[in-house]
């Protein structure tokens, strides 16, 4: 380790670099987009979007990930003590491209549960999401909420938002896709209406 | 038990690129102008992914061969090895790392990419492994060449490989770039540059004449350090582990 880490007791983190335009053939030529495929762990619905620039113009080299829960609010992790009550099939991941021609990305997932805060507290149903894309050099870290779902109104990172960009973080019901209920989630990455994002 | 209690350190800010950074141009209308919310580490981001991704092939560690056509890809055949550990130098073991990279010509197989150098059919320029107990991985691969772009006038990207992780949780998930050593290149990149100078050391790979194989192929060591728990995240070997 040289002389200049400021913090000799630990190993230095190794610094982000952007994904570049070219992540397709390595990490999204087997695009996960059907995060729930026995269709066992809660209500089946369809989360889609679009990413946008601060110009307003669609980015179209960007790739979405996707971690969340299951329908009860489990995540199949070892961190969760109650993992082994998560089905099989579902390990709460998803990780796709927007679509070239449209710009749209899309998961067929289900609607996670509610989820234990710190302090006893309770988190409303979300999807973690990270973003993506040439000109980003380090990710982009935000949630997914569902506008109208009850625990909304006490989840404690949603309140923290301030209230004139909490839209910003909300899916809203988008009629239906293959007879399930669909959301949009549009990303912004900068300017009017950006999206909220975390540092985590 | 407790199962919201951990949580990671932060990131390394004196390290990590700012998301503004006007001299790699793509930035410019892709950075968040807002600055991010701070969050505190809950279930949702001590967990992750990364424990239930690791399955893969022997053969897919090997991108002179991987493309499946039967015939070997062109270029200086190079062994890319090292370990993922977290910042106690703690082994990730059973890591999924994901590479992509140009052929040695510099040019992706992608059909954005219009550089006009040759496109090597044996060379899809995509690998994964997972790491081992030690938390190794080892790729063999074809050393990738420069190539342009168009962020300046006379711009070339140096030579470098392109690693996808996921370690143990969702705050652990990294996207970076391994960078040869002695590359002139390095000087005049505006990406590699949005990382401060005295930490590009992490991104560069050393040459490492004992991991270089007779009449075969030249060595690279490349570590790689994910952001280590801030806090025993959970009881090992307790309850829910993933079976």
């Amino acid at each position: 380790m040289s002389a200049t880490e400021p913090t000799p007791e630990l190993l230095p983190q190794t610094p982000s670099q952007t994904v570049g335009p070219f992540f397709h053939y390595a990490l999204t030529e087997e695009p996960i987009d059907r995060l729930d495929p026995d269709g066992q762990a809660g209500q089946a619905i369809v989360v889609h979007g679009t990413v946008r620039d601060g110009a307003g113009d669609l980015v179209r080299d960007a790739m979405i990930e996707v971690w969340q829960a299951d329908g009860g609010g489990r995540y199949r992790h070892p961190a969760d003590g109650r993992s082994a009550d998560v089905p099989s099939s579902f390990i709460g991941f998803g990780r796709v491209a927007v679509a070239k021609e449209t710009g749209e990305f899309s998961v067929t997932t289900v609607m996670p549960g509610t989820v234990p805060g710190r302090g006893g507290t309770v988190q409303a149903p979300h999807l973690n999401v990270h973003v993506f894309a040439r000109g980003l050099l380090n990710h982009l870290h935000t949630r997914v909420y569902f506008e109208g779902a009850a625990a909304n109104d006490a989840d404690p990172v949603l309140t923290g938002v301030p209230s004139e960009r909490r839209h910003t973080l909300l899916a809203r019901p988008d009629g239906e896709q293959d007879g399930l209920r669909r959301y949009r989630f549009d990303v912004v990455l900068q300017g009017e209406g950006e999206t909220v994002f975390f540092d985590a | 038990m407790s199962t919201t209690d951990a949580s990671y350190r932060r990131r390394d800010d004196a390290a990590y690129p700012p998301l503004d950074h006007p001299d790699y141009g793509s930035t410019r209308t892709r950075h968040p102008k807002q600055p991010p919310v701070p969050l505190e580490h809950t279930l949702s981001e001590v967990t992750g992914p990364g424990p239930a991704l690791a399955e893969v092939m022997p053969q897919d560690a090997d991108l002179t061969t991987n493309a499946g056509t039967g015939a070997e890809a062109m270029g200086e055949r190079i062994i890319v090895t090292g370990r993922v550990l977290d910042e106690d130098g703690t082994p990730q073991a059973n890591t999924l790392v994901e590479i992509w990279q140009c052929n040695a010509a510099g040019r992706y197989i992608h059909e954005g990419d219009q550089h006009p150098a040759p496109i090597d059919p044996n060379f899809i320029g995509r690998g994964r492994c997972a790491t081992d107990e030690d938390g190794t991985y080892r790729f063999l691969t074809i050393k990738p060449g420069a190539y342009p772009w168009r962020n300046h006038p006379n711009a070339w990207r140096p030579a470098h490989i392109h690693f996808s992780l996921f370690g143990p949780a969702l705050v652990t998930r990294l996207i970076t770039q391994m960078y040869f050593p002695g590359d002139p290149l390095h000087e005049l990149d505006p990406i590699m540059g949005s990382v401060p100078r005295e930490h590009w050391h992490r991104m560069i790979g050393d040459y490492d004449h004992s991991i270089t194989q007779e009449e075969w192929a030249l060595g690279y060591r490349f570590d790689i350090v994910l952001r280590g728990p801030d806090a025993t995240p959970f009881e090992a070997g307790g309850a829910g582990a993933l079976a």
